[in-house]
């Protein structure tokens, strides 16, 4: 495999996950938020 | 930019299947396992979205041990069988990329869950990361052969960590879980070292059947099975879980000395002699997943 091509297959292959997990932290925060401030934690 | 043949794959971006391989994600879910336990049989139940948070923290800590653990020992790492395969001594990933993973899983961890849960919880978090990367890692698993058993300790958080997430302090119960999985692990990482001596020998790491020889080990492994049998039953004989932990408590226990006396009377020297070490280490990580069950189970059906 071409060292170019690799390496931008890593890169988007990072970038999506990355993506996912920023948005998946986002929504925890979002229900912590909730679940503290609703509750008497 | 032209077209250059992949010759060094150590310089290109991690992939993320190695980032991932560096959390050791089979010995994440034993801890997980444990620490979903020990918020579990908590006398008070959490949010389920916080509690859910603390156990992603216990899990993104002992991740974050992983790769700060493989970013020390890759050069051991790679004079051993067992883990030449590891995306650092494999050369599929720079060192400082696993440094950098591991350092910023460790503060992610731990601020999240002071910010979820509450900040005793951080604290023991915190505390049973650089237990294991400082205290065991570095200090002593090099140097003696005592590595596991005072190292083991940094196993032993997880359930301890799940109950004061759950409960905001610490009680006799989760102590207890500790010392279980305190005195468990000696008997479990010496079954294992026993059979891949060689590796150890060959990496220069003093576990102690490269020291002492394979009779003491196994004398050492029959003798810690003893007071690890009496923590698993002291949670019942205290008054703390119901019959139905203390009679499984007591059979599996009594099955893992019985284990452990016939690898006391094993003389093998030789991997392929060696069936009763490789049962009774098959066998303790049946046990504790077993015990924590059971534990749980009591918890939730004696209440």
């Amino acid at each position: 495999m071409k060292l170019e091509e690799e390496v931008v297959r890593r890169q988007r292959a990072r970038a999506r996950i990355l993506a996912l997990l920023l948005g998946a932290f986002v929504v925890l925060m979002f229900f912590i938020t909730i679940a503290k401030t609703g509750k008497n934690w | 930019m032209p077209a250059i043949e992949l010759t060094n794959p150590a310089a290109l971006p991690a992939d993320w299947r190695d980032l991932l391989a560096l959390t050791k994600p089979r010995v994440m879910s034993l801890v997980v396992f444990t620490g979903l336990c020990g918020l579990l049989v908590a006398p008070v139940m959490p949010p389920l979205v916080l509690g859910f948070t603390a156990i992603l923290c216990i899990a993104l800590g002992a991740g974050a041990c992983g790769a700060l653990n493989q970013w020390y020992e890759a050069d051991i790492d790679a004079k051993m069988r067992r883990t030449a395969g590891r995306p650092l001594p494999a050369g599929r990933m720079d060192r400082q990329s696993a440094l950098h993973f591991g350092v910023g899983l460790s503060f992610f961890s731990v601020i999240l869950m002071g910010l979820a849960t509450n900040w005793l919880a951080a604290a023991l978090l915190a505390a049973s990361i650089l237990f294991y990367v400082l205290i065991y890692t570095v200090w002593l698993k090099p140097r003696t052969t005592q590595n596991i058993v005072i190292g083991g300790a940094a196993g032993a958080f997880p359930p301890l960590i799940g109950w004061v997430a759950a409960t905001g302090h610490m009680s006799a119960l989760p102590l207890l879980l500790f010392a279980i999985i305190f005195l468990w692990t000696p008997p479990h990482f010496w079954a294992l070292s026993l059979f891949v001596r060689s590796d150890y020998a060959a990496a220069g790491i003093p576990m102690l059947p490269v020291v002492a020889g394979a009779q003491s080990t196994r004398r050492q492994i029959f003798l810690y099975s003893l007071p690890m049998a009496a923590a698993a039953v002291a949670p019942w004989l205290l008054g703390l879980t119901g019959a139905i932990y203390g009679g499984c408590a007591a059979v599996l226990s009594f099955v893992f000395v019985v284990l452990a006396a016939r690898v006391l009377a094993n003389r093998a020297t030789e991997p392929a002699g060696m069936a009763p070490e490789k049962k009774l280490f098959a066998y303790s990580v049946f046990y504790l997943f077993a015990l924590f069950a059971v534990l749980v189970a009591d918890r939730w059906l004696g209440a």
